[in-house]
């Protein structure tokens, strides 16, 4: 593990421990939702900076994590099909399918490409006419203005082979989902502040006042995390459920109004499943109206295709803060990042991928469960 | 893969708002943005990228620190679309 004195602002950050310390009475359980935070904690421990009451969970903060293997297993179908060039962000062609990955698609010849933008996807279609060209479109509300843009040139460009599997997920409702379930642990949240760039957070203040549970928008650095963590300690201590905002610098209530815009025209809110979760009701994003055209489930008649998930993997309950990664009886043992069985295990701001990098195959972290 | 990096502006083209790129430096990485989010980035500004599009401009003490930390957790590359 690299703990946080490697940190370049470890002062701060043991300031800012001593200050939750001395503010602590009881146990209090804070979920984050943002893979960056979690990958943060893990790598810096700073979950065992923090006295013992306060327990940190990680939520489903990482899009490649929970991403229904259904939609794997149609991305797998689509590239391996005769002239289709797949594209997707790199982190998507390890996770696992029922039976195999997206690398292993390309392994046997098929034509499955990494790119940094959607919009490389577009390009793509526009310079092979005589192919399909099919953008793997996952992701938060961070993603999701970009994704969307690109179904929304291709139309105003007419490019016809162009289209997108859309996997988008939105916080708000798995947030709801946690808080609303008879297992829920949650006391707390930290807020993902890159997903609040685009959407603001007032969508939080009503989740807060509902569940009576503070929630405090922050960055992915350990200062800017201790900072969260301290402000929902404070609330909870204080008996105060508020959405804070200490990222001011980067997030603004509102968010971007011009992205905001973009994703009403072009995409609707649907139910998604949510790998090893579930269906989430309104939690997703589907192409609507005139861009379902550029729908690659419409397009390559999979709409209706259906896949239960194995039993094995309890990444839900992981992502539920029901469980850590080392409840699990596979956790470096049958399941490793070479040979993942479940999504939290494939990216390394997945919980399971995290701590196995940080904490070892073995090891129970120190208040693990 | 859900981070934003933060980038400096150094040039804009195209009048099309919806289409309007520019190139923006991360650390001596240059990379084609589209810039149809923030309508009002000038050149020399300090925006916050991700997959290809700047989300919000943010002031230059800000974008050098989230920086340096990205670059210290090595996510920089992966971050930018870079071998995965
Ligand atoms: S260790 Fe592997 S099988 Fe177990 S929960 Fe994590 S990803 Fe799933």
């Amino acid at each position: 593990m690299k703990f946080v004195d490697e940190y370049r602002d470890a002062k701060a950050a043991h300031e800012l421990a001593k200050r939750i310390k001395a503010v602590v009475t009881q146990p209090w359980t804070i979920m984050e939702i943002c893979g960056g935070q979690t990958h943060a904690i893990v790598r810096f421990g700073i979950d065992e900076l923090l006295p013992p009451d306060i327990t940190l969970v990680h939520g489903p903060g990482c899009p490649v994590c929970v991403t229904a293997l259904e939609l794997i297993e149609k991305a797998i179908e689509i590239a391996s099909a005769p002239d289709v060039i797949f594209c997707s962000f790199g982190d998507m062609l390890r996770v696992p399918g029922l039976h195999r990955d997206l690398l292993a698609v390309k392994a046997a010849g098929g034509d499955v490409r990494i790119v940094y933008s959607p919009l490389d996807a577009l390009k793509l279609a526009t310079e092979n006419p005589d192919k399909q060209v099919v953008f793997f479109a996952v992701g938060f509300e961070t993603t999701a203005p970009a994704n969307g843009m690109a179904a929304y040139q291709a139309h105003r460009l007419g490019v016809r082979n162009f289209s997108l599997l859309v996997s988008h997920v939105l916080v708000p409702p798995a947030m709801e989902a946690i808080l609303g379930s008879p297992h829920n642990q949650v006391q707390g949240f930290l807020a993902a502040g890159h997903v609040c760039t685009v959407m603001g957070y007032h969508e939080y203040e009503p989740i807060a006042a509902k569940y009576k549970t503070p929630i405090v928008v922050t960055g992915f650095e350990p200062v800017d995390i201790l900072q969260g963590i301290l402000m929902c300690v404070t609330q909870l201590e204080q008996g105060r459920y508020e959405v804070e905002n200490p990222y001011s610098r980067v997030v603004t209530r509102e968010g971007n109004i011009p992205a905001q815009k973009l994703l009403s025209d072009v995409f609707e809110v649907v139910a998604r499943k949510w790998r090893g979760i579930g269906e989430i009701n309104n939690s997703g994003l589907a192409l609507r109206g005139e861009y379902r055209q550029y729908d690659a489930e419409l397009r390559f008649g999979l709409a209706d295709r259906k896949i239960e998930e194995s039993a094995e993997c309890i990444s839900g309950l992981i992502l539920q803060g029901i469980k850590k990664p080392h409840d699990c009886p596979a956790f470096g043992t049958r399941c490793t990042p070479e040979h993942p069985l479940g999504a939290t295990m494939v990216s390394s701001e997945g919980a399971c991928a995290a701590y196995y990098r940080y904490r070892g195959a073995t090891a129970s972290g120190r208040r693990a469960g | 893969m859900c981070l934003a990096i933060p980038g400096k502006v150094i040039s804009i083209a195209g009048d099309d708002p919806v289409f309007r790129m520019g190139k923006v430096d991360f650390g001596g990485v240059i990379k084609e943005v589209n810039l149809c989010y923030v309508p009002e980035v000038k050149l020399g500004d300090y925006v916050i990228i991700h997959v290809g599009f700047a989300l919000n401009i943010i002031d230059e003490e800000e974008a050098q620190k989230v920086f340096e930390y990205l670059r210290e957790m090595e996510m920089l590359g992966s971050e930018l679309g870079e071998a995965n």
